[in-house]
């Protein structure tokens, strides 16, 4: 904060030191093995509680059908009996191979929003124009190189577990007449259909790793040959990318997650789930930009500039916070049956489950960061930063945890190794690439125009 | 406010940059600045008078968890338990029910709160009618450094060479 600051080098080289290679490489193989460990838990011993679970799914869901259609709910209701028959249904062999094809796809969902917001942070930053970030903008842009990984990632997965997943891709429900023919979701079938989908999903990341590796381009030459040129070229293709994201945010996030519950739509999802991506990328961004100035890079990032970030943090908390809250007075408020089972089977479904995890994720995405962040010495003291970025970061996995699981695994969902174990693998993963993105150019964008300002940022 | 009463002298400086480099040089000198005035907020002048921070944040806090705690008790009071009213079916206390209620006046809390805080603590608001301006041009174009003599153990003519050797274009005297 001091204002007569002496500008440290800007002439910085990220080294990937092998011991770091090696400690990821061990946290993607204790995941690993936690993975393991979680389908063995679940393939054997977890069977039978599997089997009780579903038992008692299915009284859960029959007493709910019963009540509900007093209430008028019947096409919820008679959609959780109908998923609540399937699942207690039989196959038990499927249904931890469902719970690894939900939790590649959930975690698939949750850094794909992290690897893309890092895109969208630069984009608008490009386009207001922004000076403050220069100086640590090479850590959002190395995010979204992790975004071809996670589109194989989902592609797999749908194409092995899409059955699974996702209710609407079952063929039987748009045979008319058919035993399970289901009018509302036959509506739904010129955009919830296979064919679309992939094109969709295939679109999406072409364009947002595409519209990346062009700026990431520019970026680069910038730092070779300098002047404004490649920043105005910038701005444009940023703005293109944000034009892209506004809606393609929306769309992949009825596709991605609230497909899944197919009877169930909320107008405020897409937001919703932009928040959710929103904030756990600037943790991830906070996070990379203290680690590196923990470790001896950085050194030109001050302050005022983590201030920001935790400010941002703070801020986004609050927005996802807002945009939840929104979403769940409406239905609370309305009280409409096929909107309120959306949250029942959060509450009470499959013996109350996710009950703690919905909880869990308010806590520590809106209660804990909102009162840890608060004071503003809080906004730039690392270790306070860390654990908020870090509860931010777990806060949302829990958040797409609890949206996509209850349609996907229902009553047979844990929250064991299994999970933590894809998580991990994931996390390091998605460390290592931003870190040997990292290493390609100087970690300063030396050229950039807005440096010297950035240089400068103080915010007092 | 009765401490600004006295003799005080004006330094008029023509740049935002001088001034900032001038307050440290002055306080070097010994010099007590009592405060400058700026048509725009410069960065760094905070520190460089060595103010003690705000501590409207703190106040502010406390403002908010009272209007927090006084809408959730209005409405758990009146809603709950003097007059139970069921509303859109709902149990007569409902949490969620409550949020957008008890956020809005936690917000009208806190900003009433600090206004009049900020007030008080200032000297401003009504009933307060001395408010001395050490030169006009300080909402203009010019940056005008204030220091009160009487708090000051230096003598006018050697605070007066400080100010002119540190870049201020006039010295004035000022008496209220």
């Amino acid at each position: 904060m001091a204002s007569a600051h002496s500008i440290p080098s800007i002439e910085e080289r990220f080294e990937f030191t092998s011991e770091a290679k090696r400690n990821l490489l061990i946290g993607g193989g204790v995941g690993l093995a936690l993975v393991l460990l979680g389908a063995y838990l679940a393939a054997t011993g977890g069977g039978h509680e599997a089997a009780a679970h579903g038992a008692e799914h299915a009284a859960n869901a029959l007493a709910r059908t019963t009540s509900e259609h007093a209430a008028g709910g019947h096409e919820a209701a008679a959609a959780v009996g109908h998923e609540g028959a399937a699942a207690e249904g039989g196959h038990h062999a499927k249904s931890w191979m469902t719970r690894i094809w939900a939790n590649l796809w959930v975690n698939a969902v949750y850094f794909t929003g992290m690897s893309v917001v890092g895109m969208f942070f630069i984009s608008y930053n490009y386009l207001a124009q922004a000076g403050w970030s220069a100086v640590f903008k090479r850590v959002p842009e190395a995010l979204p190189a992790f975004l071809p990984f996670t589109g194989i990632i989902m592609l797999i997965t749908f194409f092995l577990g899409g059955h699974d997943l996702f209710h609407w891709t079952h063929e039987g429900l748009y045979e008319i007449g058919g035993p399970e023919y289901d009018p509302i979701i036959a509506g739904k079938r010129g955009f919830l259909n296979t064919p679309f989908f992939i094109a969709r999903l295939v679109i999406y990341f072409g364009v947002w790793y595409g519209l990346w590796r062009v700026i990431r381009n520019l970026s680069l030459k910038e730092d070779e040959i300098g002047g404004t040129e490649f920043y105005e070229k910038s701005i444009r293709f940023g703005t293109a990318f944000l034009v892209v994201f506004g809606v393609t945010s929306s769309t992949s996030a009825w596709d991605f997650v609230m497909s899944i519950d197919t009877h169930w739509f909320s107008t405020m999802f897409g937001w919703y789930t932009l928040a959710s991506w929103h904030v756990a990328g600037l943790a991830v961004i906070t996070l990379t930009v203290i680690m590196l100035r923990e470790r001896g890079y950085l050194r030109a990032v001050n302050s005022s500039h983590m201030r920001d970030l935790g400010k941002f943090i703070f801020a986004f908390s609050i927005f996802w916070t807002y945009v939840w809250f929104a979403q769940f007075l409406l239905i609370y408020y309305a009280n409409l049956p096929e909107e309120t089972i959306y949250f029942l089977e959060r509450f009470r479904g499959y013996g109350g489950f996710f009950k703690g995890p919905f909880f869990v994720t308010l806590f520590l995405n809106f209660f804990f960061p909102f009162l840890v962040l608060m004071t503003r010495d809080a906004k730039y003291t690392h270790s306070i930063l860390k654990v908020a970025c870090w509860s931010v970061i777990v806060g949302h996995y829990m958040d797409f945890y609890t949206n996509i699981m209850p349609g996907t695994v229902g009553a047979g969902a844990e929250l064991g190794p299994l999970e933590w174990g894809f998580f991990v693998i994931f996390l390091c993963a998605f460390a290592y690439s931003i870190a040997s993105q990292l290493e390609k150019a100087n970690l300063i964008p030396r050229n950039h125009p807005m440096l010297e300002e950035s240089l400068h940022h103080d915010i007092a | 406010m009765a401490e600004l009463s006295g003799k005080f002298l004006v330094g008029v400086y023509d740049d935002d940059d001088t001034v900032l480099h001038a307050v440290p040089r002055l306080r070097k000198a010994g010099v007590k600045i009592k405060e400058v005035y700026s048509p725009f907020p410069i960065h760094g002048m905070d520190e460089a008078l060595g103010h003690p921070r705000t501590r409207i944040g703190i106040a502010a806090f406390m403002f908010g968890v009272t209007g927090c705690i006084c809408a959730l008790v209005l409405m758990i009071w009146t809603m709950g338990i003097d007059w139970p009213m069921i509303v859109g079916g709902k149990d007569p206390i409902s949490i969620p029910n409550y949020i957008p209620i008890t956020f809005e006046l936690t917000v009208l809390f806190t900003a009433f709160g600090m206004v009049t805080t900020f007030f008080i603590s200032n000297g401003l608001g009504p009933g307060t009618h001395f408010h001395p301006r050490f030169d006009v041009r300080s909402t203009d174009n010019k940056f005008v450094m204030a220091i009160d003599l009487g708090r000051n153990s230096m003598s006018e003519e050697e605070i007066s060479r400080a100010l002119r050797d540190s870049g201020a274009e006039e010295v004035n005297l000022k008496q209220f």
